[in-house]
């Protein structure tokens, strides 16, 4: 790739590549536009179309300064305290899978969400929809799954509703989740504070939930032990706070689209880059080889376990050690580090010692995974 | 991981960079073209140019299956899963090709039934359980997937699956790559072979290219080492004043090929006098067809089609990407009109495609100048 190469064919004379990579920066600051005719499966998938349905559609005709931050939860003021609020549609398929299921992913979700937020988790509301025909059995092993992450995670599940719509109108069930959560006095986290310099920080391996949904489906005749990490955050995010302060810049949860949508969404929000050294990313060999086989880059599977820090570079080794101290973090790993330039970018240093560009998720590779 | 991170190794691509940079002529520029889709998506991926020298130019080729997919066939693609119980499946790049009426995905969205699958064995498998409905597979790619859609059909008369057809897009290689030859605006120094097609075909079908325009060809692997090996055997034949096909590829290819694929090949397929090609125009002897004895399993024959030829959108450049006389980034449209996310073109679409891969990975150029490794 030569920079600023003579120019050939159509291109109008003079321009050159850093011109074109400057047109195509300020193309992706525009606000988002929703053209679609119609919803596609790709709206659903976590990556640059969602962010179009989201940004393009949604919250312009909901316009309010909380929801505006399009955070992982909203933020309200009550009486003094500061109050989250998050919620998250569960749809995955098949609802049971390695690892875990419907129910307690839909309690896990939510509660990660609040926690990524810095705000513990209080109570839940629970939505079902379910198809017709459903075994009691089943429910009743997704109810127990509910009630049983719900303690895992110290929160009561505290109000909730049941719908039933005919058979093949839903796929065995969909659960809603809705969180209530108190952010701590003092706590401030925001994509907005991090700053050149921050270290980038991941809570364990990657890319197992989405894999394991996969092989779960058995499409693909591909056998291997992965298991979804779905787990609370919550004990690992009050760690981090705790250890750090004002240190801890930001907090999120790589679910749809990964680490690699996680990393794009912090970069364009702080205006900053961000370097990930992807030799230091933890991911199971099981995982990096089913990746190989179906050309999926575990950067963009969603996990449903792990969150991604952005810390100041002289709290970042006693983050490390705070995560690792837990079994929710024992695997992770200063993973980055954030630049100055160039603003609104991830760029990786591959384990070839080259150099790429890591971009949002686009497309849909793996539909229905939470 | 095993067997994987060994053709990844960080300190032996900077001796093979170091070698080939010393076997580069000073104040000479070499453009080798990677053929394949595949090396596309691997240099990119990893980074490979970090570990070429500045006057060594990778050109991409036009080797990316969904990208050379004229819009009239993919048109032809959705007329055909809209007929009523009609199963239209495809592998997952193929989604968001656009046609003339949009992409089997937006096809979807207004009610057909477009499934991915990885595997034709897995659209059969479909058949098999849907026998009330009609499947079709749309079958796409070089000689490297042509046999598996080959043993599908096979498969298919030996079960006697009736419900089951396939749509034939599958194209071949050396009237491509004799095409980019013949145009005029193009001046390649080597190529880098398609290592998947060769484990097909073998080496032999290249010989006509350094006998009759004095260029070396060498069949690569798709590690980031394979492609820089064979980089560095290009440039050893340049300093050696020879033209000559090798094969990096050893592990894999064979110099003759695999002559149980090609008589399977042989067997189902035959030769279309002529196929569209996106952006390359009409080339003759470049697709396959089923052939007559398996020609109820055609979907080009068991429905009545269009087979309207759509003309590329105007500001769509992807036949000057494709033979490699543009780099994506010189496309008029490149990254402001054309985007994965909303493609004009088809190299925008699969990560094999030039623009795609570059989108994607590539454009950082001016970045990578002020980037060191992270301490």
């Amino acid at each position: 790739m030569t920079q600023g190469a003579p120019v050939r064919g159509q291109v109008a004379p003079g321009v050159t590549e850093t011109q074109v990579g400057e047109r195509i920066e300020q193309m992706r600051r525009r606000p988002q536009r929703f053209r679609d005719e119609r919803v596609t499966m790709a709206h659903g998938a976590g990556g640059k179309a969602s962010r179009a349905l989201v940004e393009g559609l949604i919250v312009p005709l909901l316009s309010n300064p909380a929801l505006e931050q399009l955070s992982d939860a909203g933020l309200l003021t009550v009486g003094g305290s500061r109050l989250a609020l998050t919620t998250d549609a569960y749809v995955v398929r098949p609802i049971r899978f390695p690892g875990g299921s419907i129910g307690e992913l839909a309690v896990n979700g939510t509660v990660n969400d609040l926690a990524v937020s810095g705000a513990e988790p209080l109570a839940l509301s629970v939505a079902l929809v379910l198809e017709e025909g459903l075994e009691a059995g089943v429910l009743e092993a997704e109810i127990t799954a509910i009630a049983e992450a719900a303690r895992g995670a110290g929160v009561h599940v505290i109000t909730g509703d049941t719908k039933v719509v005919e058979r093949g109108k839903c796929d065995t069930m969909y659960v809603v989740t809705t969180g209530i959560g108190l952010v701590p006095a003092g706590v401030s986290l925001a994509p907005g504070l991090v700053r050149p310099g921050d270290k980038v920080l991941v809570s364990g391996t990657i890319g197992d939930h989405g894999i394991a949904i996969l092989i779960a489906r058995g499409d693909l005749d591909l056998e291997a032990d992965v298991r979804s990490d779905t787990q609370p955050l919550w004990t690992l995010a009050s760690a981090l706070m705790a250890t750090c302060g004002e240190g801890l810049h930001c907090m999120r949860d790589a679910t749809r689209g990964g680490v690699a949508t996680v990393l794009n969404e912090i970069a364009l929000a702080a205006e900053v880059g961000i370097v990930l050294e992807e030799s230091r990313v933890p991911i199971r060999p099981e995982v990096i080889g089913a990746g190989e086989i179906l050309g999926i880059d575990p950067l963009y599977v969603a996990n449903e376990g792990k969150l991604v820090a952005f810390v100041a570079p002289e709290h970042a080794d006693a983050a490390l050690a705070a995560m690792r101290a837990l079994p929710s973090g024992q695997d992770a790993a200063i993973v980055g580090e954030v630049r100055d330039e160039p603003p609104g970018r991830v760029l990786g240093r591959t384990s070839f010692g080259g150099h790429r560009l890591i971009d949002m998720l686009v497309g849909d590779p793996l539909p229905r995974i939470c | 991981m095993r067997f994987v991170d060994e053709f990844r190794d960080p300190e032996l691509a900077e001796i093979l960079g170091r070698e080939i940079t010393a076997l580069c002529e000073p104040g000479r520029h070499y453009k080798i073209m990677e053929v394949c889709g595949g090396h596309t998506h691997t240099i990119y991926r990893y980074g490979v140019q970090d570990h070429l020298p500045d006057n060594i130019e990778l050109v991409h080729g036009p080797g990316c299956p969904v990208c050379v997919i004229p819009m009239g066939r993919v048109d032809d693609g959705i007329a055909i899963a809209e007929k009523d119980g009609v199963i239209l499946t495809c592998f997952g790049d193929m989604m968001r090709v656009p046609g003339g009426r949009g992409s089997f995905l937006e096809a979807n969205a207004r009610g057909a039934d477009i499934r991915m699958v990885y595997s034709p064995l897995d659209a059969l498998r479909i058949a098999r359980d849907n026998p009330d409905r009609q499947v079709v597979f749309y079958a796409i790619g070089f000689e490297t997937t042509a046999p598996s859609t080959a043993l599908t059909v096979l498969r298919a008369a030996q079960e006697s699956i009736e419900n089951f057809s396939v749509f034939c897009n599958h194209v071949t290689i050396i009237p491509a790559i004799k095409a980019i030859l013949d145009s005029p605006d193009l001046r390649l120094d080597a190529f880098i072979g398609p290592g998947h097609v060769s484990t097909v075909i073998g080496c032999r079908p290249y010989e006509w290219i350094p006998r009759d325009f004095g260029m070396p060809l060498v069949c690569a692997g798709f590690e980031p080492l394979d492609l820089l090996q064979s980089v560095y055997m290009i440039m050893k034949q340049f300093s050696e004043g020879r033209a000559e096909v090798e094969n990096q590829y050893a592990r894999v290819v064979q110099y003759d090929g695999n002559p149980v694929a090609l008589k399977v090949l042989s067997d189902v397929f035959s030769l279309r006098p002529f196929f569209e090609w996106r952006g390359l125009g009409s080339i003759a002897h470049s697709a396959l067809q089923l052939a007559p004895k398996y020609a109820h399993f055609d979907a080009e024959v068991r429905f009545d089609l269009p087979g309207v030829r759509v003309s590329d959108p105007k500001a769509c450049q992807c036949g000057e990407v494709l033979k490699g006389v543009l780099k994506p980034w010189e496309c008029k449209v490149f990254g402001t009109a054309c985007t994965p996310e909303t493609p004009i073109g088809t190299c925008m679409v699969s990560s094999e495609g030039a623009c795609a891969a570059y989108y994607n990975y590539g454009q950082y150029a001016k970045q990578r100048l002020t980037l060191e490794v992270l301490k």
